[in-house]
């Protein structure tokens, strides 16, 4: 049993969650140490912050259904890939470095705005959160700015990349903004709020750093491809096989502790 | 055993990864309760995915288990959210001593975009940032170009 405002923490969650999974999947692998070690920490952040919105999301089902004894494990390692409310942008592959730093860029970028709002949310849990997350979040930003513009402004191949990870990524910035039955139930309770009021202030920051890093502006007309919707569950390929392997010891030892 | 003695035990445990540093040092014990023999704590993360929280209540438990008290509630908490200018001054001696850079407070201030004073071996200013991101998530590596040694920057947050 859920609820719209509890998909609304879930999405919150699997954002999080997925985003720093990924990330987590550079770790040994950056291209020098000190890279290496801040994508990490990175995911540290995000999985952190899933952690704490997925108690929350638990909490709240417990509420609405005593005896399930739902955790935020279950959550995590137990809901099928239509179960997940995060955008097609956080489950895109890392592909290279540039692909990397561009989605954390991105999605930083409209992680920052929307904790920023959600300081006022009338949703005491939702807010306590936001209040902890939002400053690791500006650090973020910062940190995947710096790199848009060492590649965007570096070699013609650093620059090369730059373009096809633009290119890459260009389908699934609008999903962002495009609201869903929890954006309204959120937004009209007080808990959250409406995708949309971010919109100009994301592609006004965005383009700032993509003009500094000598890249193309991006035009906020962006179309969005209207079949897949991570808000609503219908996901790319990709996130089948990122759960795969996040969740096959859940799957294969239920309950397994070590 | 008396109310203070019990509070100066709790407060003396120590942050698993950076073992010079009390949790009262750090500022992230934020409450002790006593209702009857039962000790009710509040302890605030640094950052929402800091490992360290887990051992520091496992480490709590330990240290009033050894003293014969169990009736123990560990809670955490996330607001008001934890800012590096809770550390206490001793704290921020004892970090320096240790070799790591202390942060610089007020930490709003700074934002983000703060450094370090001087370098914690030989306290020139002469420094600059290697990376944004250090061995814990809580700090930044920078290093010294008169001494020419690395060091960690526990930043501001």
């Amino acid at each position: 049993m859920t609820d719209l405002l509890t998909n609304y923490i879930i999405h919150q969650a699997d954002n999080a969650l997925i985003l720093g999974h990924r990330n987590s999947e550079w770790t040994g692998h950056g291209p020098i140490l000190e890279q290496d070690i801040a994508l990490s920490n990175i995911s540290l952040d995000l999985i952190g912050q899933a952690r704490n919105f997925y108690q929350l999301a638990a909490n709240r089902l417990n509420e609405l259904t005593p005896g399930e004894n739902i955790t935020e494990d279950d959550l995590a390692y137990l809901r099928n890939v239509n179960e997940f409310r995060n955008f097609i942008l956080v489950e895109q592959s890392n592909g290279d470095w540039a692909r990397t730093i561009l989605r954390q860029f991105y999605f930083s970028s409209f992680q920052f705005l929307l904790y920023n709002e959600l300081l006022n949310s009338k949703y005491p849990g939702i807010a306590a959160i936001s209040e902890k997350s939002v400053k690791e979040t500006r650090y973020h930003v910062k940190w995947s700015s710096e790199w848009v513009i060492r590649l965007g402004d570096g070699t013609a191949e650093s620059q090369h990349r730059m373009l096809n990870a633009m290119q890459l990524l260009s389908p699934w910035i609008s999903e962002m903004f495009l609201p869903v039955d929890f954006d309204y139930e959120a937004s009209s309770t007080g808990a959250g709020i409406q995708p949309e009021i971010l919109r100009n202030e994301w592609f006004d920051r965005v383009n700032t750093v993509l003009v500094t890093a000598m890249l193309p502006e991006i035009s906020s007309e962006n179309k969005p491809l209207q079949i897949l919707s991570g808000k609503k569950g219908v996901h790319s390929e990709q996130l089948t096989d990122l759960l795969a392997e996040m969740q096959i010891l859940q799957r294969t030892y239920p309950g397994a502790t070590w | 055993m008396d109310k203070e003695t019990i509070i100066s035990i709790i407060s003396e445990v120590k942050d698993p990864e950076i073992p010079v540093l009390s949790i009262s040092d750090l500022g992230i014990l934020r409450k002790i309760e006593f209702t009857g023999d039962k000790i009710s704590i509040q302890i605030t993360p640094t950052y929402s995915g800091c490992p360290a929280m887990e051992t520091i209540q496992e480490d709590i438990r330990t240290e009033l288990a050894n003293h014969g008290l169990v009736h123990v509630e560990i809670k955490q908490v996330l607001s008001p959210a934890w800012t590096s200018d809770w550390m206490s001054e001793t704290g921020k001696q004892k970090l320096i001593s240790y070799g790591i850079a202390a942060p610089r407070s007020p930490a709003c201030v700074h934002n983000g975009d703060d450094q370090p004073e001087t370098c914690p071996h030989c306290h020139s200013i002469n420094i600059e940032m290697i990376s944004r991101f250090g061995s814990t998530a809580c700090k930044a590596l920078y290093r010294c170009l008169d001494c020419r040694e690395p060091f960690d920057y526990f930043k501001c947050h």
